[in-house]
């Protein structure tokens, strides 16, 4: 199979195909993890740093791995990559690794990884599917941490407030109120929160796409009437 | 299974959504005005703030939709969602309660899911529930009943505190506020108080729950003379609630609340009447609605009883909306001259 344009897995991972708002995969820790941007900017961080490495070892081993076995395999490499991002954590980012709690190691579970480790990696050589890894990551990353801050925003007022768990002691001042403590939702903080805003993200990611699409149909209708024309009646 | 054939010519039945949500409206009047009466002139401006909020959020969702604006605005179904919305409020709420609840209700229980007829869940009841999950202080502002000796506002004072949270004077917002006797009776409960010591009763000083409940019985019973409503889901859902608090009040009065008390506070009969009766989120089904209204019974004294929030009324209703397609699916009646229910086994043997 040739491998496809560096430019088409950007596109797909960070917009056409994102595992978050298209896929929908991994809602589990999408919804549950996405209730502070500090929150969201941690996990987005370990699941990015997860794809890459999965990716780039599961193209590194995919001649010598047998298709009967291949799934378990893929489980084991994702479980050790998971289990030293864990160890480090634990190590360098210790409050957080202990807010993140038990999603970290949950990532192993985490359908994205297995999907394309076994969709992609599994088929494609290092370089692409390290980038593919990439892109899917930031793709889901971005999602998380853009519902993170709305979440953030909604249910507390503040945005990037104890940053310092992540960044360290630089970012201690990093969190800014926004809103008043009396103005703050805090349905925003819970599992429905999550769902409707996950829900609002997805339906303006297709509002952009079908306006998106009206205006490029409008374009061509313009360059070449009558095709168009007798496309619509 | 006799049918009278009558002979033309034939009275017309004009029968539509408008006409029966008028029903409706008349009948929430006498339990409103009861409402005024004993808990003062706050849950009148919650009643406009919700109705005015919900019809132009109503109209507004319409317009983004670009779906017609009739019959949908003139079909009074919206007004009853703000109304109902309003009447679980605390009398002393500040004024963007009503309109935040009303507003979530039609937005997103009722027009995301289509609109009338669509919504699964009772668009009140999510309001309702919204509210009460993410404003924890502003829902407890319970302002004691005029007739149990409280300091009552004037329609000035009343307005100013709601739109610009200020007080006459002296008056403290604790000389006005009280808990609710289900807020009071969990306080006991939780703290392993005696609850029949504490002189919970709801004749030592709650008449006035019972008063409240006679207006909303006597709205109820204009609804059921008229046809809005059938008799099966009230008398479950009270029977559900009596039946449970008996066997929990049975087995230690101690803890729980006697079926009396659970009857008369809080939302039973309300919900039993206005809420649970809601064509669009109830059973349909003649057994289906029994069972329906029982569930919601059941519910809400469990909820009461173990649950974090002292009425559970409208997390019943929710949870046994949720039920009600299976429920529907399995109480069909037979269609007729058929011998077996639509959609079990034995069918088109």
């Amino acid at each position: 199979m040739s491998d496809p344009r560096l430019s088409e897995l950007a596109l797909d991972g960070l917009w056409k195909n994102n595992p978050a708002l298209v896929q929908v995969l991994g809602l589990c820790p999408l919804l549950a993890i996405s209730n502070t941007t500090v929150n969201a900017i941690g996990l987005a961080i370990a699941t990015l740093v997860t794809l890459l490495v999965s990716n780039g070892v599961v193209s590194l081993i995919r001649d010598w791995v047998r298709a009967e076995v291949r799934l378990p395999v893929y489980v084991m490499v994702i479980a050790s990559v998971v289990t030293i991002i864990e160890l480090i954590m634990n190590a360098h980012f210790h409050e957080l690794y202990n807010t993140l709690g038990i999603f970290i190691p949950l990532i192993v579970t985490n359908c994205i990884i297995i999907a394309r480790a076994e969709g992609f990696a599994s088929r494609h050589g290092f370089g692409v599917s390290m980038f593919d890894g990439l892109m899917m990551g930031l793709g889901f990353g971005l999602v998380l941490v853009v519902l993170g801050g709305m979440r953030e925003l909604i249910g507390f007022g503040t945005l990037l407030d104890g940053a310092d768990q992540l960044f360290g002691p630089i970012a201690i001042d990093w969190g800014v109120r926004i809103l008043p403590e009396q103005m703050t939702f805090l349905l925003a903080l819970m599992p429905p929160g999550a769902f409707i805003g996950l829900a609002l993200l997805v339906a303006f990611k297709q509002a952009i796409d079908q306006r998106s699409a009206r205006r490029a149909r409008a374009a061509q209708a313009a360059r070449s009437p009558e095709p168009a024309a007798e496309a619509v009646g | 299974m006799k049918f009278p054939v009558q002979t033309s010519p034939h009275v017309e039945a004009r029968s539509n959504v408008a006409d029966m949500m008028t029903v409706v409206l008349w009948a929430l009047v006498p339990g409103t005005v009861a409402a005024i009466w004993l808990l003062g002139w706050g849950v009148l401006f919650n009643v406009a703030l919700a109705i005015g909020a919900a019809w132009l959020t109503e109209a507004l969702m319409l317009w983004l939709r670009a779906r017609p604006f009739q019959p949908a605005l003139s079909d009074r179904s919206v007004l009853i969602t703000g109304w109902i919305l309003a009447l679980c409020l605390p009398n002393l709420a500040p004024w963007w309660l009503p309109v935040v609840g009303a507003v979530f209700a039609v937005v997103v229980a009722k027009q995301l899911y289509g609109g009338i007829g669509y919504n699964l869940f009772n668009p009140a009841m999510v309001g309702y529930v919204v509210l009460l999950v993410s404003f924890p202080e502003a829902m407890t502002r319970w302002g004691a009943p005029i007739e149990g000796g409280a300091a009552s506002l004037t329609l000035i004072e009343a307005a100013q505190w709601t739109f610009f949270g200020m007080l006459p004077g002296t008056t403290g917002f604790d000389a006005l506020s009280q808990a609710t006797p289900l807020d009071q009776w969990r306080m006991v409960a939780t703290q392993g108080g005696d609850v029949t010591g504490a002189g919970l009763s709801i004749w030592q000083g709650g008449g006035w729950s019972i008063w409240l409940n006679l207006a909303f019985l006597a709205g109820g019973a204009w609804m059921f003379y008229r046809g809005a409503i059938r008799w099966h889901i009230p008398v479950a859902m009270v029977a559900g609630v009596l039946l449970t608090a008996a066997l929990l009040w049975g087995i230690d009065p101690d803890r729980f609340a006697d079926p009396l008390f659970h009857l008369v506070t809080g939302g039973v009969i309300f919900g039993a009447l206005f809420v649970a009766t809601d064509p669009v989120t109830a059973s349909t089904t003649p057994r289906g609605r029994l069972v329906f209204g029982f569930g919601i019974g059941v519910l809400a004294v469990l909820i009461r009883s173990f649950g974090n929030y002292p009425d559970g009324v409208a997390f019943a209703i929710l949870l046994m909306n949720l039920a009600v397609p299976l429920i529907d699916y399995y109480t069909q009646p037979p269609v007729f001259g058929r011998k077996h229910r639509v959609g079990s086994d034995t069918e088109g043997r």
